[in-house]
This record gives structure tokens, C-alpha cells and sequence, in this order.
């Protein structure tokens, strides 16, 4: 039976990152580390003593922002690995014009870039998981069960951002990206802070944005709070960015390859 | 009638308001190696990639093993090996590494592809670089890994894109004896150029394109009997003497071309073309006596030169 063509180019990807692997799981360990002693531990227990502890309920700082920060480092690396890959793909190296010239298609490709992304996220939040097991933050079974909906957010930015950077001439548009986009979402998606926290009449403004429903589901499964219909609302939202994604970068990539 | 391998008729291929590819008609056989020749923007590469079923056909009729490339550009691709202009290697792996994650794309198992590895290797004379990353092995051993790749499926057909666009003389020369060997192993080949030694050194029959339109055909030294004389006489003259002149040069030749450094004059007798140079009291810097090429060919055909 033939091998999907996804897989053929997941392939590819694991040969080449055969040779960086142990240095982004190093900083995939180092990375939560240094944030949770930091915020959790360092800021984490001035946020405790004072009044603001109510706005957590009984929740400790530490266990509040570990899940949070799961999932906002899963919207990261997911975002970078797509940017820069991508426009790597179609501009640098070209490794995609070369692939079009054998039985693969545009679809394949895509598939195959969010299959890997998938699996540099798993092994991410693994790593993410064991780190705020060690910390106390959460217990194992719960972190264990975060590990999904991190990945899912992180694949539901991986797809539309494939797209863009298919579509893009020049590496200018992703680092506004970066700056304009995924650094505020890092910040104001209720990873460091409960969103009530933000003036009332910007709240709705944090409901579209994706990285909050990944925020809220991870935290759900972290720390146990889910409610029966919430976890679906969010689910869902981020399903349809994945697929709407996925689709616009086949789109974009049949635009750029095929001429 | 032998099935032909490739088969174009009035063949069209458009971009927004250009017209890359005019019109052409062209038949490719099995075993033959059939040349694109022509300048940059003559529309060859962009005929290899409709062949190549890459790029879509804008209208005409394309069938290459006898199938659409609309409808079965996989399977097409599949069949045929690709030599691309820029060799689309990836730098950051070895050279093992480059053919097995290509011959994966073809999804040939890994075992088949460490087998025909050996061998492609061999053929390549990348023995010693096996493990070398392809950013640090020289450029001519770069293009011969892109022939190696693109011969990890067996392709009973070759398309090569400015096979040798950029090398030293020496490692086109290697790059040539290559690609003989796979022309007497019976693989066809297709390849566009822009030098006319390439084409006739290697080209069993060839097209001359311009202006996306297909200007002449036939086998290199058929071009050259049809549209060249036997003999070229180059003259070159001190700046200004060559407008003074030509009236003088134009009895002495079958046909005078005048260029901006020098004077063409094509004969079937070189020898007696030179005495009668002499004889007429001109006095040229420097006199070269040479065989007609598809230089002068393409020269006729377009009023221009190959290489600007």
C-alpha cells in the first residue's frame, strides 16, 4: 500500500531535524523552567499573600499560570515552526519546488508540515508537562491530559500561519507578525492574568481571539474546572481555524508552486 | 509508427497577458535526445514544466507516455526524472541524505533506494562525498547529485533544464559524458540550452525557439546544412573601417553578417573566401576561418546572437 504522501514529506522533516533534536528539547525543558520559577514561584507568591488572590478562586498562581503557559509556548513554537519553515520552503531553500516535480502535491505538503508540527508540539508538552508535575503546579494525570488541547491551539495557529507565510514575497510580514500579533496574544489571552482583569468593554475583544479558547481548554483540563459545554465551545473555535487554515494554505501553496 | 514518448500540438502556455509559449507543435521519441535551443525568455523551461506536469497547459493538446497532464499529472511525474535549472537540493542535508528523502517522495521503499543509491553514487562520482553536506561540495558535483537524484525512480524519461548553465568547461564536460551514458542505456532525454556546443554535442534532434515560437527543427548538423554554409570567415576591423566596406565584402560571400565587432561572411570554400579578402585590398585586424555552428543558425533564424 502506498505511503500518504503526508508522511513522505513528514519524512523529510525528521531527517532534518534529526540534527537539532537534543537542542530544542533542551530548550523546551529550560524554556518553562526559567518562566515558572520566575512568574510562578518568584511573582507567583506575591500574588498569593496580596488581595488579588480572590480573582483565582482557590487556585495558587503557580498552578493558574502553568497551563496557561503550556499552551501559550505550544502557540509560539507552533507559529515559528510554520513561519519560517514555510518561507524556507517555498524561498530559501526551495525544498518545495522540488517536490512538486515528483508524484507529490500541494495538499501533501501542507499535510505533511502539520503532521511534523504536531509532533514538535507533542514533544514539547511532554517535556511542558513533566516540568509542572516537578514544580508542584499540577498533578501528573492532569498535566498529562493538558498535552492535547495545547497542541490543538498550536496547530490551529501552525495552519493559517502556513498559509501566510506561503503567500508572502519577503520574511518583513512575519516578524510584524510576531510583534503585532502573537506577542499580544502571549500576553493578554489570560495566560498571566484572568481576563475579567481587562476593562469590560475589551473583553469581547479576547472571546475571538483563539489563543484564549486554548488558554481556557488547557487550563480546564489542568486543573479539572472544565463545565460540560465550554471545553465544546472552545474545541470547536478552534477546529474551524485549523480547517479553515489548512485549506487557505493549499490554496496559497498551489497559487505560489503551481504557475 | 513508434508511440512518441511526449507529444505537443499547438501548445499554449500564458501568463496573464504573456505569452511564454506560442503555439507549438513538437514530438519527442523514445531513446532521442531532444534539445530546446534558444535564448533566455524563449519559452523552453516553460515547455519543460508543462512536460514535466508542473505547469498547467493554458490550451493546445500535451500528452507525455500518451497521458494528460491535466488528468494524470501524478502518475506522469512518477515516470520522469527532473533536472531542474536551479538544482532544488536541500543544503543543510548530505548527499545520501538528499536521495533517500527524495527517492522517499516517490515513495520507493528505503531498502530499493539504498541499492540504486550504490549505483547512482557510482554514476554521479560522488563516492567520496557520500556524507558530505550538499552546501559544501563544489557546484559541478552539485549538478551531478541533481542528475543522480532525479534517476532515483527509473525514469525512462530525463528532463533537464540548462543542464550545464553555470559550470566550468571541465565539469561540463564530465556532465556530458553522463548523460551519453544514459542516452546508450536507452533513457531518453529532453534538455533546453542556451550554448550550441551543448546541442550538438549531445542533441540527436533539436528545436529552435524564439519569442516562445518554434523556429526551426531538425538534427544539428541538418540545421546547419539548411540554414548555415559550410564555412564562417570572421573578420574584425578597426572601429569605424566595418561601415566603410561592407559594399566591398558583399560580392565575396554567399551571405555577409555584419555585427557590432565583427563581419561574418558564410561560403562553402573558407580558403577561397580568404584570398578574396585579400585580393579585394581589405586589410583585417584579425581573420578566423571556422565551420558553420548552430550559432549561426540561430543567428539567421533570429537576427541575433545565442548568448547576449
Amino acid at each position: 500500500m502506498a505511503t500518504p504522501g503526508a508522511l513522505r514529506v513528514l519524512e523529510h522533516n525528521i531527517i532534518s531535524y534529526k540534527r537539532v533534536w537534543k537542542g530544542t528539547v533542551f530548550s523546551s525543558f529550560v524554556n518553562p523552567v526559567l518562566f515558572l520559577a520566575a512568574m510562578g514561584l518568584g511573582l507567583g507568591t506575591l500574588v498569593d499573600a496580596g488581595g488579588r488572590a480572590a480573582a483565582l478562586g482557590t487556585t495558587s498562581y503557580l498552578a493558574f499560570l502553568a497551563p496557561g503557559l503550556m499552551v501559550a509556548t505550544a502557540m509560539q513554537m507552533a507559529s515559528f515552526e510554520s513561519a519560517f519553515p514555510v518561507m524556507a520552503g517555498m524561498k530559501w531553500r526551495k525544498t518545495y519546488h522540488a517536490a512538486l516535480s515528483t508524484p507529490l502535491r500541494s495538499a501533501d505538503l501542507v499535510a505533511g508540515h502539520l503532521v511534523f508540527v504536531a509532533f514538535r508540539l507533542v514533544m514539547m508538552a511532554v517535556v511542558f508537562a513533566i516540568v509542572i508535575t516537578a514544580f508542584g503546579a499540577v498533578e501528573f494525570n492532569r498535566a498529562l491530559l493538558a498535552i492535547l488541547p495545547a497542541v490543538l491551539t498550536g496547530l490551529a495557529f501552525a495552519a493559517p500561519i502556513a498559509a501566510f507565510a506561503g503567500s508572502l514575497e519577503s520574511d518583513y510580514g512575519l516578524s510584524s507578525m510576531f510583534r503585532f500579533v502573537i506577542v499580544p496574544m502571549f500576553l493578554f489571552s489570560g495566560t498571566f492574568f484572568p481576563i475579567d482583569q481587562i476593562p469590560g468593554w475589551l473583553q469581547p475583544l479576547v472571546y475571538v481571539v483563539p489563543l484564549w479558547h486554548g488558554v481556557e481548554l488547557t487550563r480546564s483540563a489542568a486543573l479539572g474546572t472544565a463545565t460540560a459545554l465550554n471545553p465544546l465551545i472552545h474545541i470547536g473555535v478552534l477546529v474551524a481555524v485549523l480547517v479553515i487554515g489548512f485549506v487557505a494554505a493549499i490554496r496559497a501553496f498551489e497559487k505560489r508552486l503551481i504557475k | 509508427m513508434i508511440e512518441p514518448l511526449v507529444h505537443a500540438q499547438s501548445l499554449v502556455k500564458r501568463f496573464g497577458d504573456f505569452t511564454a509559449v506560442d503555439d507549438v507543435d513538437f514530438e519527442v521519441a523514445p531513446g532521442e535526445v531532444f534539445g530546446f535551443l534558444g535564448p533566455n525568455g524563449a519559452g523552453k523551461s516553460s515547455t519543460m514544466r508543462m512536460i514535466g506536469a508542473v505547469s498547467p497547459v493554458t490550451e493546445g493538446t500535451l500528452r507525455v507516455f500518451g497521458l494528460d497532464p491535466k488528468d494524470h499529472g501524478a502518475e506522469i511525474r512518477g515516470l520522469i526524472g527532473v533536472v531542474p535549472q536551479e538544482n532544488l537540493l536541500d543544503m543543510e542535508l548530505t548527499v545520501s541524505e538528499n536521495l533517500l528523502i527524495y527517492g522517499r517522495y516517490f515513495d520507493i521503499p528505503r531498502a530499493t533506494i539504498r541499492e540504486r543509491m550504490v549505483e547512482l553514487i557510482e554514476f554521479a562520482q560522488l563516492g567520496e562525498k557520500v556524507d558530505a553536506k550538499v552546501e559544501d561540495i563544489s557546484g559541478g558535483m552539485q549538478r551531478r547529485l541533481t542528475i543522480a537524484r532525479s534517476l532515483i525512480n527509473e525514469p525512462r524519461l530525463v528532463l533537464l533544464d540548462e543542464p550545464t548553465t553555470g559550470l566550468d568547461p571541465q565539469a561540463r564536460h564530465v556532465l556530458w559524458d553522463r548523460l551519453y551514458r544514459l542516452k546508450q542505456q536507452g533513457v531518453t532525454l529532453i534538455l533546453t540550452t542556451h550554448y550550441m556546443d551543448e546541442a550538438e554535442q549531445l542533441c540527436d534532434r533539436l528545436v529552435v525557439m524564439d519569442h516562445g515560437k518554434i523556429v526551426a527543427e531538425g538534427s544539428p548538423r541538418g540545421l546547419i546544412r539548411d540554414y548555415a554554409t559550410r564555412d564562417v570567415v570572421e573578420l574584425r576591423f578597426p572601429v569605424g573601417v566595418q561601415e566603410t566596406i561592407v559594399g566591398t565584402l558583399e560580392p565575396l560571400a554567399d551571405r555577409v553578417e555584419i555585427l557590432p565587432d565583427r563581419v561574418l561572411l558564410y561560403t562553402t570554400d573558407g580558403d577561397a573566401t580568404m584570398r578574396a579578402v585579400n585580393a579585394a585590398g581589405l586589410d583585417p585586424e584579425t581573420v578566423v576561418e571556422r565551420r558553420s555552428t548552430l550559432e549561426d543558425v540561430f543567428l539567421r533564424l533570429t537576427g541575433r546572437s545565442l548568448i547576449d
